[in-house]
């Protein structure tokens, strides 16, 4: 599976009508069983463009394209959020269920389809806990799961782990690579850390701000797991001063405005 | 030199500080032994206050003559049926308008042009049109239940988190589904508040009908003892309603907390 992003624009009214660019001319394929992140200064139009890819919103010009589907219909794209969005007044088992409801599966393939993305997410003991009774961690680990648990053919994820304190993150990068091996989707990941964006990542793609443009793509050739080790220690922070460098003057211009 | 040690206070003690479970139902005892007492001296007549404790007394025996028993019949069956009729049609259209920009421009100036009339106003029209026997009560009843229960049905269906209704149309989930697993139990809340507001309605709109036309129910009775100047009489269906608004809310909270077992009570 693969999504090409063609040309794609989007101009929002602004307060005072004239229409205001917040994406131009973005052109961007992800590869089959690629990992693909985003990172940008806030009001790059980041989120905005993975809404797009995920159907939410409307592109005013250009297009996006799924290729490689085995079956003529539409592509079923996974999406996390950063907030999660878990029901409040469904369980955790609920919550996970809600995607399989739409499906024809069995009861009983659906509750083994659900007691198996409970394990794989580390959720086991927690299937009848409210969202309000969990930890931010355990909630996006609902949320993921929710997610794979239809088995989608596209994985995007709009700054997941950004609610969490800086631990429980990143314990949940190294979980997010480990469970992302047993479905190798093809991932558009945003973000706007960039160790994040390095760790995680087989390109990384930098965006501009006003207008939103591609401004560079990298791509990381370190080993998928470990990254973080002594040994790529050097590679890694490089990567990082790197990205960095390209996105500074934009956040110190985003810093200023409202 | 000496020095001084002194342990950090909880200054926030007074914001924590529980009232203790018998101040309730305390202040409920003096109010009504000070109304016994009153009644005692003999300052005022049996005629315009009766006694706490001659209420008490009639209305036992009221009850063990089976004459409480069938004005409430009748009483429940009318607001039962009204409130059942006027909330469920009130929860459907208040999902509909809040759910469809076409049904929200055509309904929302109906709605909002009717809410402020008093209801009590319509009664003899409804009794115009549907004549004098149930069917009338249980409409006004309807009709007074139905403002408060749409219009917080409308606002609790406006106010759903975007982000679940994006959550739900990522997983292809059809408009159906959506209000059903969805905008329903996000404005469930909401709705709930509508209801008990709709149940103080409902009980003025019960008497206001009984009293205008029936031969029983308690508002019916209340009316038919001020009419013969019994006042204790009358205390006891005043009595008999009190306690019926103070059921109704406790029903209608324990049917909530059932409902919404992910709120936190």
């Amino acid at each position: 599976m693969r999504i090409v992003i063609d040309q794609v624009g989007k101009q929002y009214a602004g307060p005072d009508g004239s229409p205001v660019t917040a994406l131009e001319n973005i052109s961007l394929t992800i590869e089959e069983e690629e990992f693909v992140v985003l990172v940008g200064p806030s009001g790059c139009g980041k989120s905005t463009l993975l809404n797009m890819v995920g159907g939410l919103l409307a592109p005013s010009s250009g297009r996006i394209v799924v290729e490689g589907l085995t079956e003529d219909r539409d592509p079923s794209v996974g999406m996390v959020f950063q907030e999660v969005g878990l029901f409040p007044w469904r369980t955790v088992v609920g919550n996970i269920g809600f995607g399989l409801e739409e499906s024809k599966l069995s009861p009983a393939e659906r509750q083994e389809r659900i007691q198996r993305h409970i394990e794989l997410v580390g959720l086991t003991g927690f299937e009848n806990s409210f969202p309000h009774q969990l930890s931010g961690g355990m909630r996006q680990r609902a949320g993921i799961a929710r997610t794979l648990a239809v088995q989608p053919d596209l994985l995007l994820m709009d700054e997941p782990f950004s609610a969490l304190d800086a631990q429980t993150r990143t314990l949940m990068q190294e979980e997010l690579l480990r469970i992302w091996e047993h479905h190798r989707l093809s991932t558009l990941y945003v973000t706007h850390n960039i160790q994040e964006a390095v760790y995680l990542a087989d390109r990384v793609v930098v965006l501009s701000r006003r207008p939103g443009r591609v401004s560079s793509v990298l791509t990381i050739e370190l080993p998928r797991r470990g990254r973080d080790g002594a040994q790529h220690l050097g590679r890694f922070n490089q990567y990082c001063e790197h990205i960095w460098g390209l996105i500074r003057k934009d956040a110190e211009e985003a810093l200023r405005e409202v | 030199m000496a020095l001084f040690e002194r342990e950090v206070k909880f200054r926030l003690a007074f914001m924590e500080k529980k009232a203790p479970r018998w101040a309730g139902p305390a202040g409920i005892l003096i109010v009504l032994a000070l109304w016994q007492l009153l009644c005692m001296t003999g300052w005022v007549s049996e005629l315009y206050l009766p006694a706490p404790t001659s209420i008490l007394a009639t209305g036992w025996e009221m009850t063990t003559s089976g004459e409480i028993a069938i004005n409430l019949k009748a009483s429940l069956f009318r607001i039962g049926w009204g409130f059942a009729v006027g909330s469920l049609v009130g929860v459907l259209i208040g999902l509909a308008t809040g759910f469809s920009r076409l049904l929200e421009a055509v309904g929302n100036p109906l709605i909002y042009s009717l809410y402020p009339v008093p209801k009590i106003a319509l009664l003899p029209l409804i009794i115009l049109w549907l004549g004098i026997g149930e069917v009338s009560k249980i409409s006004i009843i309807s009709l007074g239940v139905f403002f408060p229960v749409v219009i917080n049905t409308y606002s609790g269906v406006k106010n759903v988190d975007p982000l679940l209704l994006k959550v739900a149309v990522s997983y292809r989930t059809s408009q159906l589904n959506i209000i059903r697993k969805v905008i329903l139990p996000a404005a469930l809340p909401v709705i709930f508040a509508g209801l008990k507001l709709a149940a103080g309605t409902s009980l003025l709109l019960l008497v206001a009908a009984e009293m205008i036309a029936a031969k029983e129910g308690i508002g019916a009775m209340v009316l038919h003892y001020g009419d013969l100047m019994l006042t204790t009489k009358l205390m006891v269906g005043v009595l008999v309603l009190a306690l019926l608004g103070l059921l109704f809310n406790r029903v209608l909270e324990w049917v909530e907390r059932r409902l919404i077992p992910w709120k936190s009570h």
